[in-house]
């Protein structure tokens, strides 16, 4: 065997001795967190700072750790779907139907075109009401409080969307093994229609408030910024990726549920600054509603979940009626079912990233090992990184348009 | 973009590090798995990262996992990677006995690995050697032991309703 040479990384552990500056010897402890307003969820970040500058900072995270994946450890497969809903909850449908389709790979499941694209429309709603809370909240950061009441309400009609589907707002346990619980209703139909007519005038209000706005610009433009090669030693994905110029999105690169039929394209920035994650999220959004209105209207006819008996909930009326429906009925709810030996992994392109889950199967009732890649929890490592020698309000403005949430932190 | 095989990627690392080094090799659904030595990891590492064609240079994800029954081998890190550039995607797993879990660092390779190996060692308790900040990360700092390990079990073992027998568990 021959040696192989090994490769330096320098950046990892901060320096924390300030080189110079006036104030070498006098520097602050300032906690910025658990419950700051700022943050936008509960976790800690310790600055050291030199005056107004930031010359360290620390964040602790798990806070609100539930243990996930304990918890995964005793619990049936579909019962998992509601812990699923609990970790990125802005855009919970996305998580819920990764973990479905991870352990449709499993069972070897195939799931209608129908359902497919309806999971796409969800996804991509979940990925709308995503990207409206980040930017509109990133503009909020930086004091511009009306572009956010323009387009937030459209996040309220998302939700009532998903109400109409799954009946829940925002841990939705949405869809099922195999496919949706229910079809669009004419209800949700409608619903989508008039988000599609209407969402783009609010879009392009709430852009021209913002995207050439000076202040803005100045507030967001160079701050926080780094470099694609940093990004992806750091794990980086999704947008915050995209913004420093790799165009790595799971939904193309993997496509999963039908995303191959649909015709988008790929936003990426340059430099990985606040202001460019907020473009590629706006772009995004745009996406999002060009691939919805593809799916509308190439919707396909035919079932909307697959037929899985021993996996798929039969309808309730047919569990009075019908003794298999009864018998597969009580199966599912008692967890009886014993799923393949295997081990999985499938990753969808959820609301910031990569979203990731690694399922070992030892051929029980309960997955042996249930990994979640969560995208926040790996690249708010960078944090610290990305705001050394800026100001506390740069800080701030580069956590927001992270889009780093807390439930996703700590699992 | 180049296509490249899982048999090109088992090859390589043959070649490289010995056949004896590289063995568990199969395949889920279409992601290649193989299993090494402990002092294989990080020269394999920075190998499939500076390799031409290859090109690991991404660390998806790190997995703690927990095997109480192979004794000897009860800990066990399943490293995540994935190539960009050809989009394979290799797991990586090593396995060190519970009494000795020492795995060394893949920080100074991937930043990201930092906090991926804390959570490994907050819940299982594999020490990372040559980790620069090894603490616990998702628990509180005074627990005194490694919860996703198998020895505990998720109910209160004093309840007497739920019997494992009645559900199958």
């Amino acid at each position: 065997m021959s040696e192989v040479a090994l490769v330096n990384n320098p950046n990892v552990g901060l320096d924390k001795t300030p080189k110079s500056g006036p104030y070498v010897n006098e520097l602050t402890t300032l906690n910025l967190g658990p419950t700051h307003p700022a943050t936008h969820g509960i976790f800690q970040n310790i600055l050291t700072m030199d005056g107004e500058t930031i010359v360290d900072a620390e964040q602790t995270v798990g806070y609100i750790h539930r243990a996930f994946e304990k918890i995964a450890e005793r619990r049936p497969f579909y019962q998992i779907t509601t812990l699923t809903d609990r970790m990125n909850y802005c855009s919970a449908p996305i998580n819920n139907m990764g973990w479905h389709m991870t352990v449709e790979k499993l069972l070897g499941i195939e799931v209608p075109k129908r359902a497919q694209y309806i999971r796409v429309i969800m996804m991509e709603l979940a990925r709308l009401a995503d990207h409206i809370i980040c930017n509109s909240i990133l503009a909020v950061d930086t004091g511009a409080l009306t572009g956010f009441l323009y387009v937030y309400q459209w996040r309220e009609f998302i939700y009532e969307i998903y109400e109409e589907l799954c009946g829940a707002r925002l841990t939705t346990n949405m869809g099922r093994f195999g496919g949706m619980e229910r079809d669009l209703s004419p209800v949700a139909i409608e619903k989508i229609k008039k988000i599609l007519a209407e969402l783009p005038a609010a879009l392009k209000e709430f852009e021209s408030m913002v995207v050439r706005n000076r202040i803005f610009m100045d507030r967001t433009q160079n701050v926080g910024a780094i470099s694609a090669e940093r990004a992806l030693n750091y794990g980086f994905t999704g947008p915050n990726l995209r913004a420093a110029g790799v165009d790595y999105d799971v939904r193309s690169l993997n496509p999963y549920s039908s995303y191959e039929d649909f015709d988008f394209e790929i936003p990426v920035g340059t430099k990985g600054d606040t202001y460019d994650r907020f473009l590629v999220r706006e772009e995004e959004m745009w996406q999002s509603l060009r691939i919805i209105q593809q799916a509308m209207d190439n919707l396909p006819e035919g079932p909307y979940h697959a037929d899985a008996p021993h996996y798929y909930l039969p309808p309730k009326q047919e569990v009075y009626r019908n003794m298999e429906a009864l018998i597969y009925h009580f199966k599912i709810v008692m967890g009886e079912i014993d799923a393949p030996v295997g081990e999985v992994y499938h990753s969808v392109e959820g609301g910031n990233g990569e979203l990731g889950f690694y399922l070992v199967s030892d051929g029980g009732r309960t997955p042996y090992r249930l990994k979640f890649r969560r995208p926040g929890y790996i690249y708010y490592q960078a944090f610290p990184e990305m705001i050394k020698g800026s100001t506390l309000s740069d800080a701030i403005v580069t956590m927001s348009s992270m889009n780093v949430i807390a439930g996703e932190l700590d699992t | 973009m180049e296509n490249v095989s899982n048999q090109q990627i088992i090859d390589a690392l043959q070649g490289q590090f010995g056949e004896e080094a590289i063995y568990g090799i199969a395949e889920s659904h279409g992601i290649l798995q193989v299993t090494t030595e402990v002092e294989h990891i990080v020269p394999m590492l920075h190998f499939l990262y500076q390799h031409p064609v290859l090109k690991f240079q991404f660390l998806t994800d790190l997995a703690g996992i927990h095997f109480p029954e192979a004794k000897g081998q009860e800990l066990g890190v399943i490293y995540h990677l994935h190539s960009l550039e050809n989009n394979v995607r290799l797991w990586i797993k090593i396995y060190v006995p519970i009494e000795k879990p020492e795995v060394p660092t893949v920080t100074g390779l991937f930043a990201t690995a930092n906090w991926m190996e804390r959570e490994a060692f907050d819940f299982y308790g594999i020490i990372f050697e040559g980790h620069p900040n090894l603490i616990r990360i998702l628990n509180v700092e005074d627990m005194d032991y490694h919860p996703m390990r198998k020895e505990y079990p998720l109910e209160d073992a004093t309840r007497h309703d739920k019997i494992d027998e009645l559900f199958g568990r």
